[in-house]
């Protein structure tokens, strides 16, 4: 059953085969036994878990089952769910009982799905390796030397070692398709405004997205149902019509035309990552697409202007956090600026501190136009190269990530080394276009260890997620890379 | 492009972070290499460019200006931080330091 598609299990629990509790209850005795080595997880509530499950069987016995009802998720741990601890992955939020529900929670909860926990996650979401978390580094499933990727680390890792059925994450530059990448998962990165930003912790909302990560794009579809749709609450979601992702699933792909940047091959690649994304694309020629030489001139320039507006914006959306209404407060202080001070310097982690830091500095009198306007000037370039792209392509493919998993502590204490690690990805932030990766192979063998997980990143036009999804489900259906799983936990 | 202390030391101030010396000796190398990097953006012939503040170049929605959230506070206010064992509220208001003399 751990093995089965979103939709096999959506037909076992109708038929009865296996009762939503009792599904649950195979997942959170794997979590109880697997998570202390892996850390996927921050919070754990089986008695909640358990309750839904019974509501879910209540739906199932009365044939008003949805496709996703019974079936145990988890919820990034940047998602506020009523009565769950929601911590974002720092202290400053170490003892915070959310509220309410993010939209995204509520449309799962509705959707009659299972929450079996929130998942581990960089500090705030700012990370590439999930080393920020407060709540210690989760463990990559592959390699439990190595790292998950960031920052939706904990979601990669239970969906890549069964802890879950499928999850959600986040990605304001990379931070679902990079997991997914390091971890041999799916991902996808809705285009800007598709899936509501309402309950979900802000880091940098001009880029911020919510997206679903599970072991294949069918499933991805199904999730995609549930979670995209307007949502008035939140002021950039997006008024459209409601459609299924998964409607092109089954249609060929005779014809697609699958532009290949050439800034993504020129360097950067590590050889083994190159040869797995080389393969990919030659069965996408075997599937029937046509290959389309393209160039993102500008795309060079997405690490430093993301590095400015991201940062700025989070120094704005950071703000609220000062020790009053609620989160962290210091011990001890002084006066009213003590107690900001003191409560933001010992609730925050060292990244969350810089980026506050440079985003205050390029906001600040005298810096704005340099830094600020020319960033958002910038961004137009980036968006229009993928514009004049899509002129000639239906979809962009290259890497997700220049390595497999690294090693932790590997990047040292440079933070523009981790910052490079999500250098295919954040352009597509800046433009607002759908992205995703999806298991292509491995990397090479290093010390006898197995090579770990490549992952191929496709980009959409805007509003091309049912395409995306086309072109990675028919990838997986002439491929297993997306089966495979951790050695000892199939 | 090099930060200096001082320069750290005042955005930490504007940043409300409590910083000891170290920290900003630390923090004045770190973010000098991510200003190298940003600098980069600096050789960009930007002239008659629009800025790009959203993905899909659109304005924000404006709701209808009429109350839509019920009144929580109790809820609310049980999140308040504690200190020195209680939530730093009273009478339905949020307590700080004495601002004003």
């Amino acid at each position: 059953m751990l093995n089965s598609s979103l939709l096999q299990m959506g037909a076992a629990l109708r038929a009865k085969t296996i009762s939503s509790a009792e599904l649950t209850q195979l997942y959170i005795d794997r979590i109880a036994k697997l998570n202390p080595a892996l850390n996927a997880y921050i919070t754990l509530n089986p008695e909640i878990s358990l309750a839904q499950a019974r509501a879910a069987d209540v739906l199932l016995s009365a044939g008003k089952a949805q496709p996703l009802t019974g079936i145990p998720m988890a919820q990034k741990d940047i998602f506020c769910a009523r009565g769950w601890r929601t911590t974002c992955g720092s202290k400053m939020l170490e003892n915070f009982i959310a509220p309410y529900d993010a939209h995204v929670i509520e449309q799962f909860n509705k959707a009659g799905a299972v929450n079996l926990g929130k998942t581990n996650m960089d500090e705030f979401a700012m990370g590439s390796s999930n080393e920020t978390s407060h709540f210690g580094t989760v463990k990559n499933p592959w390699d439990t030397a190595r790292v998950p990727g960031g920052s939706s680390g904990g979601t990669a890792a239970a969906v890549a070692a069964r802890l879950c059925a499928a999850a959600t994450g986040t990605d304001t530059g990379g931070s679902i398709r990079q997991p997914a990448a390091l971890c041999g998962i799916s991902g996808l990165k809705p285009t800007y405004g598709v899936v509501s930003r309402y309950g979900m912790i802000a880091f940098a909302s001009s880029l911020d997205q919510a997206g679903p990560m599970a072991r294949s794009a069918e499933d991805l579809a199904l999730m995609m149902n549930v979670m995209a749709g307007f949502d008035e609450r939140d002021s950039t979601s997006l008024q459209r019509d409601k459609e299924d992702y998964a409607r092109d699933l089954n249609k060929p792909l005779n014809g697609l035309r699958i532009g290949l940047p050439k800034e993504f091959f020129a360097e950067g690649m590590g050889s083994d990552v190159s040869q797995a994304i080389e393969s990919a694309i030659a069965e996408y020629k075997k599937l029937g697409a046509t290959l389309v030489d393209i160039s993102l001139p500008n795309s060079k320039l997405s690490v430093p202007v993301y590095y400015v507006l991201a940062p700025a914006e989070a120094s704005s959306n950071l703000s609220r956090f000062d020790g009053v209404r609620y989160g962290y407060r210091a011990p001890e202080y002084t006066d009213l600026a003590d107690m900001y001070e003191k409560s933001r310097a010992q609730g925050f982690g060292a990244e969350v501190k810089r980026r506050i830091m440079i985003g205050t500095y390029v906001l600040s009198h005298g810096y704005y136009d340099a830094y600020y306007l020319q960033a958002q000037k910038i961004r137009r370039l980036i968006a229009q190269d993928f514009t004049e792209a899509y002129k000639q392509c239906d979809v962009i493919m290259g890497p997700t990530a220049p390595s497999t998993a690294f090693k932790f502590g590997e990047k040292g204490d440079d933070p523009v080394q981790m910052y490079l690690s999500d250098i295919y990805t954040i352009a597509v932030n800046l433009a607002g276009l759908p992205g995703m990766s999806i298991p292509c192979g491995f990397g090479a063998t290093v010390d006898g260890n197995p090579g770990m997980p490549v992952g191929l990143q496709i980009i959409g036009n805007y509003f091309g997620e049912a395409r995306m999804l086309n072109v990675a489900h028919q990838y997986q259906l002439a491929t297993d890379w997306h089966s495979r799983a951790p050695q000892g936990l199939q | 492009m090099s930060l200096t202390n001082a320069d750290v030391r005042k955005v930490a101030r504007l940043a409300r972070l409590a910083m000891s010396e170290a920290e900003i000796a630390a923090a004045s190398m770190q973010l000098s290499g991510i200003f190298d990097l940003i600098a980069e953006m600096q050789a960009v012939d930007t002239k008659g460019i629009a800025p790009m503040p959203h993905a899909q170049d659109l304005s924000q929605r404006l709701r209808d200006d009429k109350v839509t959230e019920t009144d929580q506070r109790e809820l609310f206010q049980s999140l308040a931080p504690q200190y020195r064992g209680s939530p730093q509220v009273e009478a339905g208001l949020y307590l700080v330091p004495q601002v004003i003399e």
